[in-house]
């Protein structure tokens, strides 16, 4: 190593020692001494090379763990008995160590103490080390803070120099602060060898603390009228103080394109690249927004453009520069077409690098300048089929970009054929980036759909869900005989082998296509001369698929729904359908499962439901919020269709009309359902229309039985629409009851509402009422007697008692048991609240009448009844004027010593003869005489009105039951 | 310039150089990531790839890679450029470089790198001027240690 330790370095003559010292004295010897003993008392460690080499020739990584950890052990020790000898070696070697993984933070402080050594070499391995192993952790950056401070007023340029790289590479804010001076002094430097790394340095200083420009502008403005090649470019983020400099710059570059030739600076037949760029980069950014500037830049900009050479990366590099330059400041319009057309000749360059760079710059301009870029759409289309997956990509984007409504028939065929062949992961996005297109930009219906389908097609399962829904929803809004033109399409590649398991998507499409149109595919104008199938052909399609393990669960439901649907639509295979959806009731998959037993349910009791339940679904509404990706936009939809036709189905009826009337606004078959139910009540409740009469009955039953079955009819009847229909149907049970298979009681009646499919399932309701009023089994009665007073809850007190006979029904797999309490129990809730509603509608509650406004046609009229705990008012607006009222809401408010609730109102616009119904409930706590003040409000034509009353003279509150005697 | 790596094709590190305070465990995250993500890339694909919120350049020079990390505005072209040059004045510094020159004299590449880049940026535009500056360092160096500190196995 060191000569002096070297054992023979004293035996070599004076001229080949190049230590030899005449002046030999004493101190040196000394030293000399010392260290030579030092060196006795340590063995010499590994040399630096030697360590590589032994590292490098360990076989395992376990022995080149060994042998790193052999000598980290060793490191360590020297380090803690601080022998600065060999401390040099010992950091460089742990460097390395550093370099393969392991950690070496214990050397950090190890590089400082060799930083603030004298010997140059210590220096210079001391600041790497400090540059490779410090973090930004303040007890040590204060140490070589102060460090820096002793080297940055060194003497030496080229200690200063590495003080000043340190620096440059690791300078924390607060190192940043504490040094700007230093640096800001070094910037001013004579010496150009420090002014440039100072001049960078503070850069750096500027970056991390962006306060301190200020005392760097001064020195910076000098600098930039220096002719030295490198000092210049120290600017990229100076800010608007610089633009005065503007035509100095402009004169740099002009120097330097036009100037002589500097054979040092050269790169390929290019002076100074590197020089070049930072100043093209510096003037776009001074002249971003600044007409003057811009004018000023725009010469030089297009001689540099004219005037480099392309044949090599560096001319491309600084065109590069100037096309980004002369887009982000403004220029003139000539020079932007230049600029394009640069980049258009970029694209046909064979280096990919630069087709790269342009096809993304040109993906950045394009929003810009359409219409410049346009005229390179071929040669980007031509980049679709670029070896390179990232040149693809970008070519991708861009060609998304430039569709627009004239090129779009030209771009999709182009598009259709890329996506054929593309690789996995552009077939999701370059589907739905063609869906979107197509949306916003195609001329006809017929293409649309076309294309819709090809893309299912070509990209096959790649396709997001959002193209699936966006298909289906293109076809709904469609006229009538492009749905039956894209139904046959969708038939005819149905039956293209494989495609069911390759491209569910466009299955998908094609079940929701055929169920929803099944009439128009198989009975409609037949405009095409489609082949079209025989129903039976048909089933055995879907059977296929529906037993097919290839197919996606998804896509079998849609089949399931899309069955159900062409139950209605097909004219012959009913029961083939119907035993085909049957076979699902047992089905593994739940939903499957769930949808199988639903769907039957529509072959059995509810036969009547079924052709109104699946009617065709109207056009939807694009509801679209979607991004570019499609991301989140189309899945919601998708997922709602089918669910909305099952919760119809599951509704059995009544309930799941209301989802679809608010999601689908399917007003119509909702109404036929309702007036489907009301006209069953009316049937089972016989001739006993008279409320009266029924009342009396009601009564009478409530004598004739027991305390306890009063207290079952009480709650129930705190509905009295309810109550009536208790009662008529009470006036009924004699043959309904008897009438019911099972003999067990009350029971039966609840397994007649199972089994027993020929009534509404209103009407079965009452049933179950009934029976349990005449059954009058004792723990049911007590149970029911504590349920409180709203429909809900009264439904799910059927439900629970609906379960043990559901359990025992003989239609139910054990799996599907619970499933079905529940759709039953649902089903109960579902029909109790339409049918009350409906009877608010249809028959007014008897009482006397108040009416407590009469007004410009408005009419507002209170009918009160009591029930057990309280009274029932039920207030009835009418419009009788020929205007439409808007906003209506009522408000009342009573006495202190009456609690009052008021029920949701039955609506808020009054059209002309429009009625709106609400339902008040007051219960007395003291004995007051009831009286109410309205205040009723609605926008008529535009303005508020507001009407206020009070109303008295209702009946007094008494005892419930008796009372009505 | 955010960071600069140099590593071989079986993915060892050869040289690392960071700009930017990371941590030492991201370092290290970032390093393995992106050593894999390259080399898994091929020879037909372009040199640039968006990466986090930066650009990463690469390239490789026989069994090296070297990979720079620039910021969204930065000339990709140009840091091809750069590594260019520091190839350039590898090969000159220790005449026609290899792999095994900058394994063992891993601190002579790192110097040189020093003397190109300062904070990220590029520093000296003239080769010789770089080569300049690393001759009379290490004349430095050996005038306190007459023989080079480090070559003592004739490894140059």
């Amino acid at each position: 190593m060191y000569p002096y330790y070297e054992q023979d370095w004293s035996v070599l003559p004076p001229e080949n020692n190049r230590r030899f010292n005449p002046a030999f004295n004493m101190a040196t010897i000394r030293q000399a001494f010392t260290e030579a003993v030092e060196r006795v008392r340590m063995p010499t460690p590994t040399r630096l090379r030697d360590l590589i080499r032994q590292i490098r020739a360990a076989r395992t990584a376990a022995e080149e763990r060994a042998v790193v950890n052999k000598e980290c052990a060793y490191i360590r020790s020297t380090f803690r008995e601080e022998d600065s000898v060999w401390r040099c070696r010992n950091i460089a070697k742990l460097l390395y160590i550093h370099m393969l993984g392991y950690p070496a933070h214990f050397g950090q402080l190890e590089c400082l103490k060799l930083t603030a050594s004298t010997r140059f070499t210590d220096k210079r391995i001391g600041y790497l080390g400090a540059m490779l192993l410090l973090d930004e952790r303040q007890d040590v950056h204060l140490l070589i803070t102060n460090c820096l401070k002793n080297d940055l007023n060194s003497s030496t340029q080229f200690v200063v120099g590495l003080a000043l790289c340190t620096l440059g590479a690791i300078a924390s804010p607060e190192m940043a602060r504490d040094l700007a001076s230093e640096v800001e002094r070094l910037m001013k430097s004579p010496n150009t060898y420090i002014r440039k790394k100072a001049t960078l340095c503070a850069f750096r200083v500027i970056r991390r603390v962006p306060e301190l420009m200020e005392i760097f502008l001064p020195a910076t403005r000098s600098l930039l009228s220096e002719k030295n090649h490198d000092v210049a470019r120290n600017s990229s983020d100076t800010p608007d103080a610089f633009q005065k400099i503007v035509p100095n710059l402009v004169r740099i570059l002009k120097n330097l394109i036009l100037g002589g030739y500097s054979p040092e600076h050269d790169v390929s037949g290019v002076s100074d690249p590197f020089l070049q760029v930072k100043i093209l980069r510096l003037l776009r950014i001074l002249g971003h927004n600044d007409p003057d500037a811009s004018e000023a830049m725009n010469d030089i900009l297009a001689q540099v453009a004219t005037n480099t050479e392309t044949s090599k990366n560096v001319g491309n590099t600084i065109l590069y520069e100037t096309v980004l330059s002369i887009m982000d400041i403004r220029s003139e319009g000539g020079l932007r077409v230049l600029a394009v057309n640069i980049l258009g000749r970029f694209l046909l360059n064979s280096d990919k690098n630069i087709r790269y760079v342009a096809l993304n710059t040109l993906l950045r301009t394009v929003h810009a300048d359409t219409s410049a870029v346009q005229r390179h759409r071929t040669t980007i289309l031509e980049c679709l089929k670029d070896p390179d997956v990232s040149i693809r990509r970008r070519a991708m984007e861009l060609s998304f970009a430039l569709i627009n409504a004239q090129n779009i028939r030209t771009m999709t065929k182009e598009l259709l054929l890329f996506l054929e062949k593309a690789d996995a992961e552009f077939k999701a996005q370059c589907s739905s980036g063609m869906i979107l297109a197509a949306e916003r930009y195609s001329p006809t219906t017929r293409w649309h759909l076309d294309t819709q389908l090809s893309v299912l097609i070509a990209a096959g399962n790649y396709v997001r869900d959002d193209v699936v829904s966006s298909t289906i929803q293109v076809v709904s809004s469609s006229p009538v005989p492009e749905q039956t033109y894209i139904t046959n399409r969708l038939w005819e590649w149905l039956q293209v082998a494989n495609h069911c398991e390759d491209k569910q998507p466009m299955l998908q499409v094609a079940v929701w296509a055929i169920g929803e149109y099944g009439d128009l595919f198989m009975y409609g104008a037949n405009e095409d001369e489609f082949e079209r199938p025989t129903e039976s052909d048909l089933i055995a399609v879907y059977y296929k698929f529906l037993t097919s393990a290839q197919v996606s669960t998804t896509s079998k439901q849609y089949a399931l729904v899309s069955l159900a649907k062409l139950s209605t639509r097909l004219q012959q295979c009913v029961e083939e359908i119907q035993a085909l959806i049957t076979s699902f009731g047992s089905h593994l998959n739940v939903d499957l499962q769930q949808r199988g037993v639903e769907f039957t349910q529509l072959f059995g009791h509810y036969k009547h439901l079924r052709p109104p339940l699946l009617e065709k679904m109207p056009a939807m509404q694009i509801s679209r919020i979607s991004s570019q990706n499609g991301e989140s936009g189309g899945g919601s939809f998708d997922d709602n269709s089918p669910d909305v036709i099952e919760n119809g189905v599951e509704g059995g009826g009544g309930g799941g009309h209301s989802l679809i009337e608010s999601n689908m606004n399917t007003l119509g078959d909702n109404t036929n359902i309702l007036l489907d139910l009301l006209g069953s009540t009316d049937l089972s409740a016989g001739g006993a229309g008279d409320l009266v009469a029924a009342t009396d009955l009601s009564n009478a039953v409530h004598k004739k039985n027991s305390r306890n079955a009063n207290d079952v009819a009480a709650p129930v009847s705190n509905n009295q629409d309810l109550l009536d229909l208790l009662d008529l149907d009470l006036s009924a049970p004699s043959s309904t009851t008897t009438g019911a298979p099972a003999g067990g009681g009350g029971g039966g009646g609840i397994v007649a509402l199972v089994g027993d499919n020929n009534q509404s399932s209103a009407a079965n309701m009452n049933n179950m009422l009934g029976g349990l009023d005449l059954g009058g089994f004792g723990s049911g009665l007590d149970s029911s007697a504590s349920i409180p007073t709203n429909g809900n809850d009264l439904a799910s007190m059927l439900g629970g008692l609906g379960a043990p006979p559901a359990a025992s029904a003989p239609l139910a797999a054990p799996a599907s048991v619970g499933n079905l309490i529940d759709g039953h129990a649902g089903s109960l809730l579902a029909d109790l609240n339409p049918t009350a509603a409906s009877n608010n509608v249809a028959v007014p509650p008897q009482g006397p009448r108040l009416t407590a406004l009469d007004k410009d046609g408005l009419l507002v009229q209170l009918v009160s009844v009591r029930g057990s705990d309280c009274m029932r008012i039920y207030m009835t607006t009418t419009n009788n004027s020929d205007n439409t009222l808007d906003q209506y809401l009522l408000q009342a408010a009573v006495q202190r010593s009456f609690q009052l609730q008021m029920l949701t109102p039955s609506g808020s616009v009054l059209p002309p003869g429009g009625v709106i119904t609400q339902e008040m409930r007051v219960v007395a706590t003291s004995n007051a005489t009831l009286r109410m003040r309205l205040r009723i409000q609605y926008v008529l034509d535009g303005q508020q009105q507001v009407e206020q009353t009070e109303v008295s003279g209702f009946p007094e509150q008494q005892p419930a039951p008796a009372a009505a005697e | 310039m955010l960071f600069m790596l140099l590593f071989s094709r079986q993915g060892k590190l050869r040289l690392q150089k960071w700009y930017m305070a990371y941590p030492d465990k991201v370092k290290k995250k970032i390093t393995r990531e992106l050593v894999t993500t390259i080399l898994a890339r091929k020879p037909k694909m372009c040199s640039f790839l968006e990466w986090k919120d930066c650009k990463i350049v690469y390239k490789r020079y026989a069994s090296l890679y070297f990979c720079c990390a620039i910021e969204q505005n930065d000339n990709e072209l140009l840091t091809l450029e750069i590594i260019h040059r520091y190839v350039e004045l590898l090969d000159k510094y220790f005449g026609s470089v290899c792999e095994l020159d900058i394994i063992f004299n891993f601190e002579k590449a790192y110097f040189i790198l020093d003397e190109l880049l300062i904070g990220g940026e590029i520093q000296e535009t003239s080769k010789k001027n770089v080569l300049k500056a690393i001759a009379s360092q290490d004349l430095l160096q050996e005038d306190e240690t007459p023989q080079s500190f480090f070559d003592d196995h004739g490894l140059g």
